[in-house]
C-alpha cells in the first residue's frame, strides 16, 4: 500500500478513498434523514451551529474523496460525472439532496398522513394536515359551478360526446382523412355549439321530429330520381329546406303533434361555472381565435397597404393591452356600443373579448411561420399559375402552420391559463368558485387546500398540452 | 400611378367595413349616452376624487383630483413591474444557466422549477400567495425579527427606513464613480486596441463604486442611520409596527408571483439563447487559448444576448401587463384605482377604460420601441 495523500485522492488508493468517502457521504445523508424523518439529531452533542453544518461538511469531504477520475468503476464514474464534477457542484448537489430529504416529510404529512379525507363537515378536519373533505364536499361546485345538481348529467353527456366526436381523427381511415379538415374546422365546432346550446344551456329546441320524419321520407323518395352526380348536394340541402317549408309554411301546429320535443330546463349562463366553464370558454376561444388570427396574419402580409395597416393596428392594439382591461371593456364599455334593445349574454361577450385578444397573438405566431417560409415556395406556386387563395391554401399555409405548432400551442396554453380572469365579468370558473367557497362561513380557513387542488388540475392540463404539442412538433417535423 | 381596379376594390371594401363598424358603435354610444343622460368628456379628471387609496408612492387622499388618483395607480403599477422585472431577471438567468448545468441534480431541479411554475395560471399563483401562504404568517405581536430588523407579519413586511444626512453628496459620489468607470472603460478599450495591453477594468470599477461612496461617508459628512420598526400596542389585541417602511402583503404577493412566474419564461429564453450559440464557437474560442471565463464573457454571451434579448423583452412586457391582475387582490394599481374605483364613482365607462388601455398601450409600445432600437444596435452587421 502506497502512501496516502488525503488532499489528493488518486487511483492507487482507490479502495481506501472509496470506503472512506462513501461512508462519510452516507453518514451525512443518514444524519439529515434521521433529523428529517424521525426528528432525531445524531449530532446533538455538538454546538448548535456546528451540528447544523456538519452533514454538509461531512458530505463535502466524502464527495471530495470519491472524486477520482477514470476509476474504472462504471457507477462511480457516472456519479462523478453527473453530480460531483468539482467542489462547487458537489456543494450544490449536497444542498439539493438535503433540501429534498428535508422537504419530503412535511409535504407528505400535509398531503396524506395528517390529512383528513372522511366525513362531510368541517369537524373532521382537526389534524395539522390538509382537509380534503373540503374539496370532497365542494367538488360539484368546483366542477360545475352553480349548475343545478340534478341537471349536471347534461354537462357530462355533452363533454363525453364531444370528446368522442373529437377523437374521430384518430380512427379515420385513409379514405376519410381528406375530409378531416372540413370536419374539424366546420362541422365539429357546429356540433359542439349545438350540444352546448341544447344540452348545457337548455336552449329552445326548434327541431320537431314529426316534421323531420316526413321531410326525410319525402326527400329519400325524391332522391331516387336524382342523378347520382348531384345526389350529394341534394341531400345536403333539400331535406333541411323541406323541413323548414313543411314546418313553417305548409303544415300548422294543430295538424301534427307527433314526437314534439320540449326543451330541457333553461340554465342561464350566470349559473355555469367551475372547471366545465373553463373548458367551454377555452374551447370556443380556441375555435374562434384561430381563423381570426389567420386572417389578420395574412392581412399583415398583404400587398394592399390599407389592409396591412388595419391589420397591424388591430394586432398591435390587442397585444399592447392586458386581458383584464379587455374584459373590463367587454363588461362596462361594450354594452354602450350596442343598440339599446340589443342584449348579448356576458359569457358570449367574454368569449368574444378573449377570442379577439388571443387572435392577435395567434396572428403574430402565424406571421412568423409565413415569414420563415423560403421565397421559393411562393414563387414556385405562382409559376404554376396559382392565384392568391389557391397558393395560400394548398402551398403556403400547410407548411407555415406546421412550422408554428409550438407557438400556437403556447398561445392556447396561455389562453387556458387566462380563463380565470373572467371573474372580471362576474363569471366564476374554478378559481372563482374557490374564492367563493373560501368565504363560506361554514368552511373558513381552507384556502390552501382549494388553491393546491386547482393548481394540480391546471398543472395536469397545461403540462399534458405542452407535452402533446411537443409530440406534434416532432411528428410534423419535416427537414428542408 | 398605375392603380388597377383589382387592387382598389378589396381595400375599399375593407375600409368601408371598418368605418361602418366604428360608425355603428359610435352612433349607438351617442344614443345610449343621451338616453342615460351621460355626457362625454375628460373634464372629470380635475374633479375631487373623494376616495382613499391604501398604498401610494405620492401624497394622496380624497381631496385630490381623479388625475392624481390615476397617477397613484400608474406609479403603483410601475413599482410592481420594476421590482418584478429585476427579481425575475436575476432568477431567470440563474435558472436558465442551471438548466444547462452538467450537474444532473441542478439541471433537474431547474427543469422542475420551470415546468412547475409556468403551468399554473398566474392568477391562481397570486391568490395562493395572498390568500393562503401570506395569511399563514404570524400576527404583528408574534412576529420574530429576521436579522433583528425585518418583521414579516400578516400585515406586511416591515423593513428599516434609511435616514440620510447630506444625501446629495452621496448621490454625487455615485454619479462621479459611474462617470469615472465609463472614462476608464473607454480608455482601456483604446489602450487594448492600440497596444494590446489589458487593464483590469472590472476590478477598478468595483473598487471605484465602493470607495467613492465610502469616501463620501468619511469626508463628505454623509450620515446614514436606520429607523427600525417598533411594535406598538393600539388596543389590547391590536398591535402595529411604527416607523420604518411597510410593504403591504398585496405588494409582496404580487411581486413574488409575478417574478416567480415570469422567471420561468426568462429562464427558457436564456437557455435557448446560450444553446443557440454554435458549439464551434466555444471550441474555437477555447482552442485559441481563452480561459472558460473569457469564453463565456467574450464569445458566448455577446452572441447569446442577441438571441436572448428580443423574447426577454416580450416577457418584460407580459409582466407589466400581467401586473394588472393586482386588481384581483386589491393592490391599488392602475386597473383597480382607475378602472375600478374611479369608474364606479364617475360612471364614465368609455373615457376611463380608453385612458387605461391607452396607458398600457403607451407603456408597451415605448418599451418595444426602446428594445427594437437596442436590438438593432447589437445586431450582427452583415456585410
Amino acid at each position: 500500500m502506497s502512501k496516502i495523500n488525503f488532499l489528493k485522492p488518486d487511483k492507487t488508493n482507490l479502495n481506501t478513498f472509496l470506503y472512506l468517502g462513501s461512508s462519510l457521504f452516507f453518514i451525512s445523508l443518514l444524519d439529515v434523514s434521521l433529523n428529517s424523518f424521525y426528528s432525531f439529531n445524531l449530532t446533538g452533542f455538538l454546538p448548535n451551529f456546528l451540528s447544523f453544518l456538519l452533514p454538509l461538511i461531512l458530505g463535502f469531504v466524502g464527495l471530495y474523496f470519491i472524486r477520482i477520475e477514470f476509476s474504472g468503476i462504471k457507477k462511480l464514474d457516472l456519479l462523478n460525472k453527473h453530480i460531483n464534477t468539482n467542489n462547487f457542484n458537489a456543494i450544490l448537489s449536497l444542498l439539493i439532496i438535503f433540501v429534498i430529504i428535508k422537504s419530503i416529510p412535511p409535504i407528505l404529512s400535509w398531503f396524506v398522513i395528517d390529512a383528513s379525507f372522511a366525513g362531510d363537515s368541517k369537524d373532521v378536519c382537526t389534524g395539522s394536515g390538509a382537509c380534503w373533505t373540503y374539496i370532497k364536499v365542494w367538488l360539484r361546485r368546483f366542477m360545475y359551478g352553480m349548475y343545478p345538481n340534478a341537471e349536471q348529467w347534461r354537462i357530462n353527456l355533452s363533454f363525453v360526446a364531444l370528446v368522442l366526436l373529437g377523437s374521430v381523427g384518430y380512427f379515420a381511415t385513409d379514405k376519410f382523412k381528406k375530409y378531416l379538415t372540413l370536419y374539424y374546422v366546420v362541422i365539429y365546432p357546429l356540433i359542439a355549439f349545438l350540444f352546448i346550446f341544447f344540452f348545457i344551456s337548455g336552449g329552445p329546441v326548434f327541431f320537431d321530429f314529426s316534421y323531420g320524419i316526413i321531410a326525410a321520407i319525402l326527400s329519400i323518395i325524391i332522391g331516387f330520381f336524382i342523378p347520382s352526380k348531384f345526389r350529394f348536394y341534394y341531400f345536403l340541402i333539400v331535406p333541411f329546406a323541406l323541413y323548414i317549408v313543411l314546418k313553417y309554411f305548409i303544415f300548422f301546429e294543430e295538424y301534427v303533434e307527433l314526437g314534439k320535443l320540449d326543451g330541457l330546463n333553461w340554465v342561464e349562463t350566470g349559473a355555469w361555472g367551475g372547471l366545465s366553464l373553463t373548458f367551454i370558454i377555452s374551447f370556443f376561444c380556441l375555435i374562434f381565435c384561430f381563423p381570426i388570427g389567420m386572417a389578420f396574419a395574412l392581412g399583415r402580409r398583404s400587398g394592399f397597404p390599407l389592409i396591412r395597416y388595419i391589420s397591424i393596428g388591430f394586432i398591435e392594439f390587442w397585444r399592447g393591452v392586458p386581458l383584464i382591461t379587455v374584459l373590463f371593456m367587454s363588461a362596462v364599455m361594450f354594452p354602450m356600443f350596442l343598440p339599446e334593445d340589443f342584449f348579448i349574454d356576458k359569457l358570449v361577450r367574454a368569449i368574444i373579448a378573449i377570442s379577439l385578444f388571443e387572435a392577435a397573438y395567434v396572428a403574430e405566431v402565424i406571421r412568423g411561420g409565413l415569414q420563415a417560409l423560403p421565397r421559393g415556395q411562393y414563387e414556385a406556386a405562382k409559376s404554376l399559375g396559382m392565384g392568391y387563395w389557391k397558393m395560400h391554401i394548398f402551398v403556403i399555409l400547410p407548411q407555415a402552420l406546421k412550422l408554428v405548432i409550438p407557438g400556437i400551442a403556447n398561445t392556447f396554453l396561455a389562453l387556458v391559463k387566462d380563463t380565470p380572469l373572467i371573474f372580471v365579468v362576474g363569471l366564476l370558473e374554478i378559481v372563482g368558485m374557490l374564492n367563493l367557497a373560501k368565504t363560506n362561513p361554514k368552511w373558513l380557513g381552507f384556502a390552501m387546500e382549494g388553491y393546491v387542488f386547482a393548481a394540480i388540475i391546471f398543472w395536469i392540463i397545461c403540462y399534458a398540452m405542452s407535452k402533446y404539442s411537443y409530440n406534434l412538433e416532432q411528428k410534423y417535423k419535416t427537414d428542408r | 400611378m398605375n392603380l388597377k381596379l383589382k387592387d382598389i376594390v378589396p381595400q375599399l371594401i375593407t375600409v368601408i367595413a371598418v368605418v361602418l363598424i366604428f360608425g355603428f358603435f359610435t352612433y349607438n354610444a351617442q344614443i345610449n349616452m343621451e338616453n342615460r343622460g351621460i355626457d362625454f368628456g375628460y373634464g372629470f379628471l380635475s374633479q375631487e376624487s373623494s376616495f382613499d387609496v391604501q398604498f401610494s408612492l405620492i401624497e394622496y387622499d380624497g381631496s385630490h383630483s381623479y388625475f392624481r388618483a390615476y397617477l397613484v395607480g400608474l406609479l403603483n403599477t410601475i413599482l410592481v413591474s420594476v421590482i418584478g422585472i429585476i427579481i425575475a431577471t436575476i432568477l431567470g438567468v440563474i435558472v436558465g444557466v442551471a438548466r444547462l448545468s452538467p450537474n444532473y441534480l441542478i439541471n433537474k431541479f431547474a427543469a422542475f422549477y420551470v415546468e412547475f411554475f409556468r403551468n399554473i395560471p398566474l392568477l391562481l399563483q397570486i391568490f395562493f400567495w395572498y390568500f393562503a401562504a401570506l395569511r399563514a404568517l404570524p400576527l404583528p405581536q408574534d412576529a420574530e425579527a429576521i436579522f433583528g430588523v425585518f418583521f414579516l407579519t400578516i400585515k406586511g413586511l416591515y423593513v428599516p427606513a434609511f435616514i440620510w444626512q447630506n444625501s446629495h453628496i452621496f448621490f454625487y459620489s455615485i454619479v462621479a464613480a459611474i462617470i469615472a468607470i465609463t472614462v476608464i472603460r473607454i480608455h482601456a478599450k483604446k489602450v487594448q486596441e492600440n497596444q494590446g495591453k489589458q487593464i483590469p477594468v472590472f476590478l477598478i470599477s468595483i473598487g471605484l463604486i465602493f470607495i467613492l461612496p465610502l469616501l463620501s461617508f468619511l469626508i463628505g459628512g454623509v450620515r446614514l442611520s436606520f429607523e427600525v420598526p417598533v411594535l406598538k400596542q393600539l388596543a389590547t389585541t391590536s398591535f402595529i409596527y411604527e416607523g420604518g417602511v411597510s410593504l403591504p402583503p398585496e405588494l409582496i404577493a404580487l411581486t413574488l408571483s409575478l417574478s416567480l412566474y415570469t422567471a420561468t419564461f426568462i429562464a427558457e429564453c436564456v437557455r435557448a439563447g446560450i444553446q443557440g450559440v454554435g458549439k464551434g464557437q466555444k471550441e474555437a474560442a477555447a482552442s485559441i487559448g481563452l480561459t472558460p471565463n473569457q469564453v463565456l464573457k467574450l464569445v458566448i454571451m455577446p452572441q447569446a444576448l442577441r438571441i436572448i434579448i428580443p423574447p426577454t423583452t416580450n416577457q418584460y412586457l407580459n409582466l407589466t401587463k400581467n401586473s394588472s391582475l393586482a386588481a384581483a387582490i386589491a393592490y391599488p394599481d392602475l386597473v383597480l384605482v382607475f378602472a375600478g374605483t374611479a369608474l364606479m364613482q364617475t360612471g364614465k365607462a368609455i373615457e376611463i377604460v380608453s385612458i387605461t388601455m391607452f396607458t398600457y398601450l403607451t407603456l408597451s409600445i415605448s418599451i418595444s420601441i426602446l428594445m427594437n432600437w437596442y436590438n438593432k444596435k447589437i445586431a450582427i452587421q452583415e456585410k
